[in-house]
């Protein structure tokens, strides 16, 4: 079976380089069949990958340990799901999803475009094989998914504990995907570069997949902090972690595009800048890729050998100096139609935005990778911590939020002054008394969140504003009722209006940022049963210990041998609020030295958090309990003298009595975060509103409108 | 087992193969794409049609003053007449003379 | 001012905004940076009340829990020095004696206080799996 897998790649490898040298001699020599012919290799090549895929998934499912990766992550104890999700637990599996997902998204973007651009596509068919045949290579040569022992172990080592979470199923696909798709607007922009062809058909192409690209990629940052927060055990969303910054970087000049051709498509400006950003993008998603599996930052997701690191720094570099070529060298087809008309204009405030974004990923940038950078210039690694990169991140957050309530109030092309200031009124009005009501209520005022509070209710008022309006003058124009004129409202101007849901999710997330740093109670103490604490306005309780044995019963169904716990009741002012069951488990480590009974929990630990949450607050709690007192321990070191390895399991029937019958102490930690749900709500809030501003326009209403527009305009004409 | 995992291989390889070389041995006539200028202005044209939509829809949620909206929406239909006829020359053009529509 | 020299004065203003920024942000990240070192190099240049970042393996037999705090030991990658280290904070789950961590200090006389929270365990050498995860509990 790995046979057909190993062929599969080598298949891969050739059908990169034919399709390279169809595309390129097609383009060059004019001859049509060839660049078709390019193109349906990347076709051939998701194809091949499925197959191959498909080989590492059955494996995995059918516990084919005699494959390597399969015996590093899997076992026969691991559950079934999490089993099939395995495949991507692993360097050489991550690879093979990650070339998978680009032949995918590569095919459906070329067949999409099959009938426009044949020389720009040709180029682009050229880079993403390029993408493919690097990723294969890598496989091939370096981290190979297919290779095997023999003869083939009985048993895995089992997927990490700690990846046991369903969450942690989705967020790779999802981030791969949003890395993949970056490279498709790269591509693409370097193969209009390429074709000499700068023009406004390229950039109505590149539109849906820089928007999908957003898509996923925020999508799997979302899911990331999730996970980190709602499953592992420190109680916290981010961290400022080099691989979380890395996959930040181009979802943030990704946005900056996705504002930036709007004004490209309108006023034929920015073409420099906006090419620049695509290239800028895509080269952070492989920077991003390399990260993660290179180990040259200090990071907690820092995985894979050093041996990857080389490879992806001259792919990199390449892409580097590629694109500052192009650019530079294309730079009199790159020229500014128009200029800004004004200052007070919507194209000004896109500029603010984006400016403020690139800001914002060059800070990250900067301290992100600052350890090389330091080493490079002092001699010595440093690095900088959550507090620096909260110091110059919260301020330039606010402006962007400040500013995505600015710009709906302020028109296209050339606003007119007095309006402008006329219709900022309500917002402010709205900012003023949320203020005043957070000062009236109490809330300790808190200089960055207080703010951010306001200026989300300044964008508040701003897009409610803007839809009250917008609902008004259709009413006014086609006398519908409010319902159905704000459906067509939205329908007829979806990139308007969908945009505006985007920015009022944004300020929703960044509140529920503001008010879970800022307004938290955290506490970390130890213990015992019928003991509690008070954190924040809760009173939590520690009532009882539990405990459950072997892998099919635990509490989590993750597996574990041993699962400890307590069950705590949380109340407030008296009044009862939830009840949860934090647990801590204790996981096989296969390892016959550390004895019969040891080996069975000596293996990873997982905290398994338990959370009630709520749209007002989250209350989140985990355990570590202490296994490592006396009594208990003597049982484990008596079990591994006397009991033979398929009795063992006996002991840990005792430790678990043991631990119910004389708990001791156990630290807990506790966290009271308040809206920390905003965040996910404003999440999804964000893309609801992405998918509307996306959604294509059906063409009837777009030939209508053209019509109407094309008479008007003459009668304009004729009038003036 | 090998035997399966042959066969699979072979029929891989050929599958690929038909499907990649399909272009090459057909002698199809490839359909004639649009000329680059005549996507360039359709594509503009709809960018214009949308800015005057913009522009009208920015009139009434009370964001330009009526002399304001008059003057740019005034000069968008001017830009758009100007869009219109070259797309009409072009059209005519390509009827008129023997021009194939190259692709560059 | 005509409209190109208006231009032109906006651009010049923009860049030496951007350019005052950005040095202000590269400066003060070396200043904020906690150095990275291992056990043999933080006994030789360590100087109380600064923050170093210490990077070693957690010594065999040297973990040991009072109460709520977790004192350590860390040991230079290829052997040799010891340091022990005071810790108070969250202790990420894959932590145990021999893994590879990181975790920043202050010197005060002549214990190591780690910094709350600040203790980060990297992959067990041999390849695993994917991200093992934050800063876990204990």
């Amino acid at each position: 079976m790995a046979a057909l897998g190993r062929i599969c790649l080598l298949l891969a490898l050739a059908v990169c380089v034919y399709g390279i040298g169809a595309s390129l001699y097609g383009v060059r020599s004019g001859r049509v069949e060839f660049s078709e012919s390019g193109r349906r290799s990347v076709y051939a090549l998701a194809g091949i990958l499925t197959v191959a895929f498909a080989v590492l998934e059955i494996a995995f499912l059918s516990n084919d340990f005699a494959f390597n990766t399969v015996a590093d992550t899997s076992s026969r104890t691991t559950p079934e799901g999490y089993r099939a999700a395995a495949v991507w637990a692993s360097q050489e599996g991550s690879l093979l999803l990650w070339a998978w997902l680009l032949s995918l998204w590569s095919s459906l973007a070329l067949f999409l475009t099959r009938r426009r651009m044949r020389d720009v596509a040709a180029y682009a068919t050229a880079i993403l094989l390029g993408f493919g045949g690097f990723f294969v290579s890598l496989m091939i040569f370096y981290a190979n998914p297919f290779a095997t022992t023999s003869p083939a172990p009985a048993e895995g080592v089992g997927l990490d504990p700690l990846l046991r979470f369903p969450t942690m199923v989705i967020h790779p696909p999802m981030l791969y995907s949003g890395y993949t798709l970056c490279t498709i607007p790269l591509a693409f922009g370097m193969g209009a570069l390429l074709a000499r062809r700068v023009d406004a058909d390229w950039i109505r192409a590149i539109r849906r997949f820089a928007f999908a690209a957003w898509l996923f990629l925020g999508i799997g940052i979302l899911l990331g902090a999730r996970w980190s927060y709602s499953e592992l055990g420190w109680g916290g969303y981010w961290g400022w972690d080099a691989v979380e910054n890395a996959s930040l970087m181009p979802w943030l000049t990704g946005t900056a595009f996705l504002h930036s051709l709007m004004i490209q498509e309108k006023r034929g400006m920015l073409k420099v800048w906006n090419v620049s950003l695509v290239l800028a993008t895509g080269t952070l998603a492989i920077m991003g890729t390399f990260l993660v599996r290179s180990g040259i930052l200090n990071s907690i997701h820092a995985f894979g050998g050093a041996t990857l690191g080389v490879p992806f720094v001259v792919l990199i570099a390449l892409l580097i100096a590629g694109s500052i070529y192009l650019v530079v060298s294309r730079r009199d087809m790159l020229r500014t139609e128009h200029r800004l008309d004004s200052l007070l204009s919507r194209e000004a405030m896109f500029l603010a935005n984006n400016v403020v974004l690139v800001g914002l990923c060059f800070v990250i940038f900067w301290g992100t990778y600052f350890p090389l950078i330091s080493e490079a210039l002092t001699g010595r690694e440093a690095s900088v911590g959550p507090p620096w990169f909260d110091r110059y991140t919260v301020p330039l957050a606010l402006i962007l939020v400040l500013l995505s309530g600015i710009g709906p109030v302020i028109a296209w092309r050339r606003a007119t002054l007095a309006n402008a200031r006329r219709n900022f009124v309500a917002p402010l009005l709205v900012a003023a008394l949320t203020l005043v009501a957070l000062i009236v209520a109490g809330v300790a005022l808190k200089p960055f969140a207080i703010a951010m509070f306001c200026c989300a209710a300044f964008v508040l008022g701003s897009i409610s504003q803007e839809f009250f309006r917008g609902v008004r003058a259709r009413r006014a124009m086609a006398g519908e009722a409010a319902v159905v004129a704000l459906g067509a409202l939205v329908r007829r101007n979806r990139r308007r209006y969908g945009g505006y849901i985007v920015h009022l999710g944004m300020a929703v997330l960044f509140v529920g940022v503001a008010a879970s740093s800022s307004f938290q109670h955290a506490s970390e103490l130890g213990l015992s049963p019928g003991g509690s604490t008070r954190v924040g306005a809760y009173t939590i309780r520690y009532v009882r210990p539990t405990a459950t044995i072997t892998p099919k019963y635990d509490q989590a169904h993750t597996g574990s041998t041993l699962s400890l716990g307590a069950v705590l009741d949380v109340s407030k002012n008296g009044h009862h609020v939830a009840t949860l069951r934090p647990s801590e488990g204790y996981y096989d480590s296969g390892e016959p030295a550390q004895g019969s009974v040891g080996h069975l929990i000596g293996g990873q630990a997982v905290s398994h958090i338990s959370m009630s949450a709520g749209v007002t607050r989250d209350v989140w709690t985990a355990i570590a309990p202490n296994i490592s007192t006396p009594s208990l321990q003597r049982i484990i070191t008596v079990g591994n003298r006397t009991l033979p390895p398929e009795d063992a399991e006996v002991a840990i029937a005792y430790l678990a009595r043991a631990y119910l019958q004389r708990p001791p102490q156990a630290q807990f930690h506790f966290i009271v975060s308040p809206l920390v749900m905003w965040i996910w709500l404003g999440g999804l809030i964000v893309f609801g509103g992405g998918l509307i501003a996306i959604w294509p326009a059906p063409s009837t209403v777009r030939r209508r409108v053209g019509a109407l527009a094309r008479t008007r305009a003459q009668h304009g004409l004729a009038r003036a | 087992m090998s035997v399966v995992i042959a066969i699979l291989a072979v029929a891989l390889l050929a599958g690929v193969i038909l499907l990649v070389s399909a272009p090459l041995r057909t002698a199809r006539r490839r359909a004639d794409l649009p000329s680059a200028e005549l996507v360039e202005l359709e594509a503009a044209r709809e960018a214009k049609y949308s800015e005057i939509r913009d522009a009208e829809l920015d009139y009434r949620t009370g964001k330009l003053s009526r002399e304001d909206y008059e003057s740019v929406a005034g000069a968008l239909r001017a830009e758009a007449l100007e869009l219109l006829n070259r797309l009409e020359a072009l059209q005519a053009g390509r009827l008129a003379g023997e021009e194939p529509g190259a692709d560059d | 001012m005509n409209p190109a020299r208006k231009r032109t004065v906006r651009l010049i203003v923009a860049l030496s905004a951007a350019v005052v920024l950005a040095s202000a942000l590269i400066y003060t990240s070396f200043s904020a940076a906690s150095p990275a070192l291992s056990p043999s190099q933080l006994l030789r240049e360590a100087q109380p009340g600064r923050s170093y970042q210490l990077t070693g393996t957690v010594a065999t037999g040297s973990v040991q829990r009072q109460g709520s705090v977790l004192h350590f030991s860390v040991e230079d990658r290829a052997g040799g020095t010891t340091i022990p280290v005071s810790y108070r904070g969250t202790v990420p789950d894959p932590f145990r004696e021999g893994r590879e961590i990181i975790v920043t200090v202050q010197k005060q006389g002549d214990r190591y206080l780690g910094e709350r929270d600040s203790l980060i365990t990297k992959c067990p050498s041999k390849y695993q799996t994917a991200p093992t995860g934050e800063k876990q509990n204990y």
